[in-house]
């Protein structure tokens, strides 16, 4: 049995984050970070290892620095990494990336009782797509949002959150789980992590190593096989200043609620 | 050639919503969806259909008209009682590939956006994710955008095709989906210029319902496509449907809004209870940034933002919170904001229409009585 994980290195747009003039993100300029959800589904996958013992493979796809956060996921107690990486793959949207990964993941191979694990979706992007279109591409069964997992055997309860609560769905392996922050905390890398995972092996699948896979076509991956394209994209312009009250005593606060009254707002 | 590079875009019409019911019940975003699916349909000269799944759910269909659906596509079978990817998938796929709709748009629920992406897989076309706005008509995007980007005039105004597999292509009739990226940092445009149909999942919360129509309620036409469907299709057991016990804040429907952030670390109950004070003066409901979401302060649904609510009160009251980008991609559009922050340097106060420089455990007090002195004077 084997848990195949599938994570993204994000630019971390919690902290600053730059913009050039032209209205794309400086890259350069911010930390890159492992995607968050990715976290949680990375220690589901290395729970479900510590119980069964089964093969951890994390996998991603992206320019060769990203195979620094799989040694990271390896730290963490991951088997082996994946990097999908080549010049053919660059300009993706979410179908292409999912053409790409679920040919990686078949590469990989998913036996019976095997699990493909995404985190819920990527801060950079925030779409959700890719998780449930690779398990289209795969035609596995997928459950999204899931914040528990309890596996028994071949079947697995996933508690599934609604925005108004949750459903308890059961799906067989192998099938396809997305991760959200409620599911887990994350572990830290170890010393002995840290030190093993130089040790362990990280692959790299370039186009050659896919091409012949039918879901590897140029009409279906990166740019030219991406259904969708930007038409533009653009920066938000600032609010224009409003008011600053003088003073924060009871004078202020008459005044605001004068203001708000008198834009019949209160 | 796989089917799909043969596709004939000109015989994809209508603008379908994908009509969301949970346990019988519609969900608020799909009127939302209708009434901007109206406009849409309208620029483009085609109809709106609502595309309604589930087990006797035809009865629901008057609501969704009302609200300008000129036609509702209703799929009834028991294996559609409960929601399932497999099950729903199967279903809308067959009536896509049938019936053709241009444009197809499902709210961004945690079930819309696993049945979108799905969808849009296995039918091979674009799908654009949790978008904040859409257009056809070229004028009324070029003012979308001269007013909501700092693109310059001149470049906005010289807009009009888009390079699309090395050839310019003229985007006038594609569906122009716009949706924040990088944490709000960015806005992006995305089209679908080659396949249909074009689909999105939208914020909900975002769309205006339009006023209900009780003559076109009426005059809905219902369409019953065929279709299969077989339990071998579904492959996920839903055991049980379970909803939140606590009865949960309602941002998105919500006039007044008095959010907390972090700024009540020194007091974190007490900086609630006032929040909850001034609410309660107002009429309205207490919000939280991700912080006090994350610190475990306020459930979940109380957040505002990126990662929680879009919401656009007429007012919103911001309590010790900074103003991080991803907050303020979902609070933005407020008519007021009010900002109450010790530090005068807090980005809040640029987007707020008043600010207030001080320790928000004083002001507020003081602004819950002089409310409650003016409301006694009128």
């Amino acid at each position: 049995m084997k848990i195949i994980v599938c994570i993204k290195q994000v630019p971390d747009t919690s902290g600053k984050v730059a913009v050039n003039p032209d209205g794309t993100l400086d890259r350069a300029s911010m930390q890159t970070i492992t995607n968050p959800d990715d976290l949680n589904a990375v220690e589901a996958a290395l729970k479900i290892k510590d119980a069964t013992g089964c093969e951890v493979i994390v996998v991603t796809m992206g320019p060769a620095p990203a195979a620094g956060m799989l040694r990271e996921a390896m730290a963490m107690g991951a088997d082996r990494a994946v990097l999908v990486s080549a010049r053919e793959f660059g300009g993706s949207d979410t179908y292409a990336t999912s053409q790409i990964l679920a040919a990686a993941v078949k590469r990989i191979g998913v036996e019976k009782d095997d699990i493909v694990m995404c985190g819920r979706q990527a801060i950079d992007g925030d779409t959700a797509q890719v998780g449930p279109q690779i398990a289209e591409k795969l035609d596995l069964p997928q459950v999204t949002y899931a914040a528990d997992i309890q596996k028994d055997g071949d079947k697995i309860t996933v508690r599934r959150m609604l925005e108004d609560g949750y459903m308890t769905i059961r799906v067989e392996t192998p099938c396809l789980l997305t991760c959200i922050k409620e599911l887990n905390s994350p572990r830290y890398m170890n010393i002995k992590g840290i030190y093993d995972t130089y040790n362990k092996p990280l692959d790299v699948f370039d186009y050659e190593t896919l091409k012949d896979d039918p879901l590897i076509d140029p009409t279906t991956i990166g740019l030219k096989g991406s259904p969708t394209n930007i038409l533009t994209s653009f920066t938000p312009p600032l609010k224009g200043a409003g008011m600053m009250l003088e003073g924060a005593d009871h004078a202020t606060t008459d005044k605001l609620a004068e203001l708000l009254a008198a834009k019949h707002i209160i | 050639m796989p089917e799909y590079s043969n596709m004939q875009l000109e015989n994809y019409k209508n603008v379908w919503v994908f009509c969301e019911q949970r346990q019988g019940k519609l969900m608020p975003t799909d009127f939302e969806l209708i009434s901007e699916a109206r406009r849409l349909a309208d620029e483009l000269g085609v109809k709106v259909c609502g595309l309604l799944l589930g087990d006797k759910v035809e009865g629901l269909a008057k609501d969704l008209a009302g609200y300008g659906a000129d036609e509702i596509i209703v799929c009834e079978h028991p294996l559609l009682k409960d929601y399932t990817t497999g099950g729903y998938t199967t279903v809308i796929c067959q009536a896509i590939e049938a019936l053709k709709p241009e444009v197809v748009l499902f709210g961004a629920t945690n079930i819309g956006r696993d049945l979108g992406p799905r969808c849009a897989a296995r039918l091979h076309t674009g799908l654009c994710a949790d978008c904040t706005h859409l257009d056809v008509d070229m004028p009324t995007y070029k003012n979308f955008l001269k007013e909501n980007s700092t693109l310059p005039a001149e470049k906005i105004d010289g807009m009009g095709t888009a390079m699309v597999m090395g050839e310019q292509h003229d985007v006038s009739r594609d569906l122009k989906m716009t949706r924040p990226a990088f944490g709000g940092h960015l806005m992006a445009s995305i089209i679908c210029p080659r396949f249909r149909p074009a689909m999105a999942t939208v914020r909900p919360g975002v769309m205006k319902k339009a006023p209900f129509d009780q003559a076109k309620a009426d005059a809905v036409a219902i369409v019953k496509p065929e279709f299969t469907l077989a339990e071998s299709d579904i492959r996920t057991e839903v055991l049980e449907t379970v909803k939140a016990a606590k009865k949960l804040v309602d941002l998105i429907g919500a006039d007044y809004i008095v959010s907390v952030g972090r700024g009540i670390a020194s007091d974190v109950e007490g900086g609630i209870k006032l929040a909850e004070e001034l609410a309660a003066e107002l009429g309205g409901v207490v919000g939280g940034s991700r912080a006090t979401i994350d610190s475990g302060w306020l459930s979940a649904d109380h957040q505002v933002g990126q990662t929680g609510k879009t919401v656009h009160p007429k007012v919103y009251i911001a309590l010790g919170i900074s103003g991080a980008i991803q907050h303020k991609a979902g609070m933005q559009d407020s008519e007021c904001i009010v900002a109450i922050n010790k530090n005068s340097a807090a980005p809040m106060f640029e987007i707020a229409d008043y600010g207030i420089c001080g320790d928000l455990f004083k002001v507020v007090p003081m602004l819950i009585e002089s409310i409650r002195a003016l409301k006694a004077a009128k």
